[in-house]
């Protein structure tokens, strides 16, 4: 491969691999089950009929669409889209099972057939990993593995629907107990018409013998997908829960406003990583998906931990700042982020850590990487309460630049009440050295492995807090959406 | 002939650096660059490895081929090293890993097969104590936090490892005390041999007490303008390179030839 010198350091190879499609760009054409277009109380109706629900819950929907409707968007982000027409988005749609699912080999073909090309086969989960797979396919869960083993040790691991039918009084007592339907527009939003999504508890003392992952897709035309995850962590207990995504090519804008919410008693912990890969927009931005999404943790107990790790490399637009209530005296909160936009992908992301019990701790590292026309915001809030005597937190935000098109803007909020409290900050910003590759080259190392290898460095004190198979996954996912992303 | 230089110019940004550069060099051979700051010696070992934005005419005939035509890692893969004036640190990149992804895609251009961890453990082993250096160094990220002897050390173990054909020292011997020069200069010298030529470039004729040129050249505004032996060197120590340019104006309408 011979590159001639050019001044401005962008080959051709290079240019070609900026114009790659996304890979994962299919549609599957399942036979699908929707709601007609638009947002009303009728709408609300039809969700929780549809899923049978109880009438608390129908109430919950309806206060907090009367709420929403009193809201109106934030504009404070970062980043720039169209208005979103909320009356032109479909609420509900469930693929048809074929028949009624009795064991994994019955579940829809093509449902099988698209993680396979995800190369996230089912059956082959089941079998190798280990892990429990919920898929969730547009807004009903297909296909739920290894319940019975969990069973065993008590662990719920189940679809939102069917916690609410199984278990409604753990649902009632947290659902909204972490993100209230005020908290914000999305978050409303979703209390009102979210479809499904995961349900898990870990039991007193358990410690969940595998990974819980669950992997999402948006699948129907223009569906706004709503899914809302709810973990509850008893005394003593540890999960580790998996959540990656991708999604496939679209012509309109897709939204994705999802809640998840943890809740940490004493001395539990609960570990969340995320990889995701929601389609970006093409290489005008047109298309991707906005994800904006409200995700948030409640240490509640004494001892407790969360820890948020999360890759994100998709979506046109990013909006969220997995946080921790850090409430019980001594609990801990982390945030590990890698965030990559390229092409003309928007990101404004980061953390946010309340202080309120003794003692408690936040760390939070932030990795921004932006190549092509991408933009990437890390905003974070530490607030340390007057209560939280001793806190500490430590914050590094640093910013990696490919190319003279992208930008990476850091803001950091500090709110500190408590003058025994400890607030660390460190930020920096690098554009890949022409110097650095340069040294690859010289060594031997062709450019495009030069990149991910300088990239893939850059991200080291993330990755290794991802699980081992998840790690693998992310760095692959970061070549992929690096490509082409020189010059 | 290894490396035959003809006419090579440079220039970057409307400035023009090398303004005719020859130099012939045979396998087997140590050559010395020496010259005042600004002279070219650096932008000579740019150019040969393939720095980008750089405007370049002339030739450059390495083995029988062109070199300027190829990209700096097919450059790399036909042998060509440069041990860097400033290495530059990579953070996170793990020295040995960086190493074992060089040398393999080296061995991979060239058809050969790939090292496996294991044995590319054992080879880094043998090469990291002509440097003298110990297994610390190889857990750290590339360059990350070493200290400038160390870096240099560092490019030197990288040259023993890759085993180059033609290698550039660009001021291996800048901010090294006498203790690190030594340990370098060891290095090197037990690097030198038949099938392999190197181009030193030094600000110092210090330098070549301890790696013996057979031929020193005086770079002055971009050209080549004096060349001689081991001798050389010690005459410029003591009348300084102005006298150098001097002589290029009075004596050298064209650049002396460089060859023996």
């Amino acid at each position: 491969m011979s590159a001639p010198a050019t001044t401005t350091g962008i080959s051709d190879e290079v240019r070609q691999l900026a114009n790659q499609e996304y890979q994962y760009g299919f549609v599957t054409d399942l036979d699908t089950d929707v709601a007609p277009r638009g947002l009303n109380e009728d709408i609300i109706r039809l969700i929780s009929t549809r899923k049978n629900e109880p009438d608390w819950l129908l109430e919950w929907r309806l206060e907090a669409y009367q709420h929403w409707l009193t809201l109106t968007a934030p504009t404070w982000q970062h980043v720039s889209y169209g208005p979103i027409d909320y009356q032109d988005i479909i609420y509900y749609a469930a693929p048809k099972p074929k028949k009624q699912l009795t064991s994994m080999d019955e579940v829809d073909p093509e449902v099988r057939e698209m993680f396979n090309k995800l190369g996230i086969s089912l059956g082959e989960q089941e079998r190798l990993s280990g892990v429990a797979v919920d898929a969730i396919v547009d807004s009903v869960s297909v296909a739920t593995t290894f319940k019975e083993k969990l069973a065993d040790v008590g662990v719920i691991f189940c679809s939102f629907s069917e916690a609410v039918q199984n278990h409604p009084d753990l649902v009632r007592r947290y659902l909204g107990s972490v993100v209230p339907y005020k908290d914000n527009f999305f978050a409303c939003l979703n209390a009102a018409v979210f479809t499904d999504g995961s349900f898990c508890y870990i039991p007193k003392g358990v410690r969940c013998p595998m990974e819980l992952s669950t992997y999402f897709r948006i699948n129907a035309a223009d569906t706004g997908q709503f899914e809302r995850t709810l973990i509850i962590a008893e005394e003593g207990s540890y999960v580790s829960y998996l959540e990656g995504c991708t999604a496939p090519v679209r012509d309109q804008n897709q939204l994705h406003a999802a809640v998840v919410e943890l809740v940490a008693l004493d001395d539990a912990q609960i570990k969340y990583s995320t990889v995701q890969n929601w389609y970006p927009g093409d290489a005008e931005g047109k298309g991707g998906v906005y994800n904006f999404v409200t995700k948030r943790g409640l240490a509640a107990g004494r001892n407790s931990k969360i820890s948020w790790t999360q890759v994100e490399t998709g979506s046109a637009i990013t909006w969220k700042y997995p946080g921790v209530i850090l409430k019980g005296d001594n609990s801990v909160g982390e945030f590990y982020s890698v965030a990559l936009t390229a092409r003309r992908q928007q990101a404004d992301t980061g953390s946010k850590m309340v202080h309120i019990g003794k003692n408690t701790k936040s760390t939070i590292v932030s990795k921004a990487i932006s190549a092509g026309h991408g933009q990437n915001t890390y905003r974070g809030l530490v607030g340390i309460r007057r209560s939280a005597v001793g806190a500490r937190n430590f914050t590094q935000c640093d910013s990696l630049l490919i190319g003279k098109d992208c930008g990476a803007h850091t803001f950091p909020y500090v709110e500190v009440k408590n003058s025994t409290g400890q607030v660390e900050h460190e930020a920096s910003t690098s554009k890949i050295g022409e110097e650095q590759l340069l040294y690859c080259r010289q060594r031997g190392i062709p450019e495009e492995e030069a990149v991910s290898m300088i990239v893939n460095g850059f991200c080291r004190e993330v990755f290794k807090m991802l699980p081992m198979e998840f790690a693998v996954e992310a760095q692959k996912l970061l070549n992929v959406s690096l490509e082409g992303s020189v010059g | 002939m290894m490396l035959k230089i003809e006419n090579l110019h440079a220039s970057i940004e409307d400035k023009t650096i090398l303004r005719g550069v020859n130099l012939e060099l045979n396998a087997g051979e140590v050559h010395a660059i020496m010259g005042p700051n600004g002279s070219g010696k650096s932008t000579l070992a740019s150019v040969l490895i393939g720095r980008e934005g750089y405007d370049v005419s002339g030739s450059v005939s390495y083995q029988g081929q062109d070199l300027l035509a190829l990209s700096p890692e097919d450059r790399a893969a036909a042998g060509v090293f440069l041990a860097f004036q400033h290495p530059v640190e990579i953070p996170g990149v793990g020295n040995l890993y960086f190493m074992r992804t060089a040398l393999n895609s080296l061995r991979r251009q060239r058809g050969q097969e790939e090292l496996d961890a294991v044995d590319f453990l054992a080879l880094a082993q043998e090469r990291m104590k002509l440097v003298e250096m110990d297994q610390t160094f190889m857990g750290r990220s590339v360059n990350e936090g070493f200290s400038g002897g160390e870096k240099k050390r560092n490019e030197i173990l990288q040259m023993a490892i890759l085993e180059p054909t033609f290698a550039i020292l660009d001021e291996t011997d800048s901010g090294l005390d006498i203790d690190a020069l030594r340990v370098v200069a060891n290095g090197v010298n037990a690097l030198r041999s038949e099938g392999r030529a190197m181009l030193v470039i030094t600000h110092h004729q210090r330098l070549l007490d301890y790696i013996v040129p057979d031929r020193v050249h005086v770079m002055a505004a971009g050209q080549i303008v004096r060349s001689g032996d081991r001798d050389l060197a010690v005459e410029l120590e003591e009348h300084g390179y102005a006298g150098m340019g001097q002589q290029r104006n009075s004596e050298a309408p064209t650049p002396v030839g460089a060859t023996r």
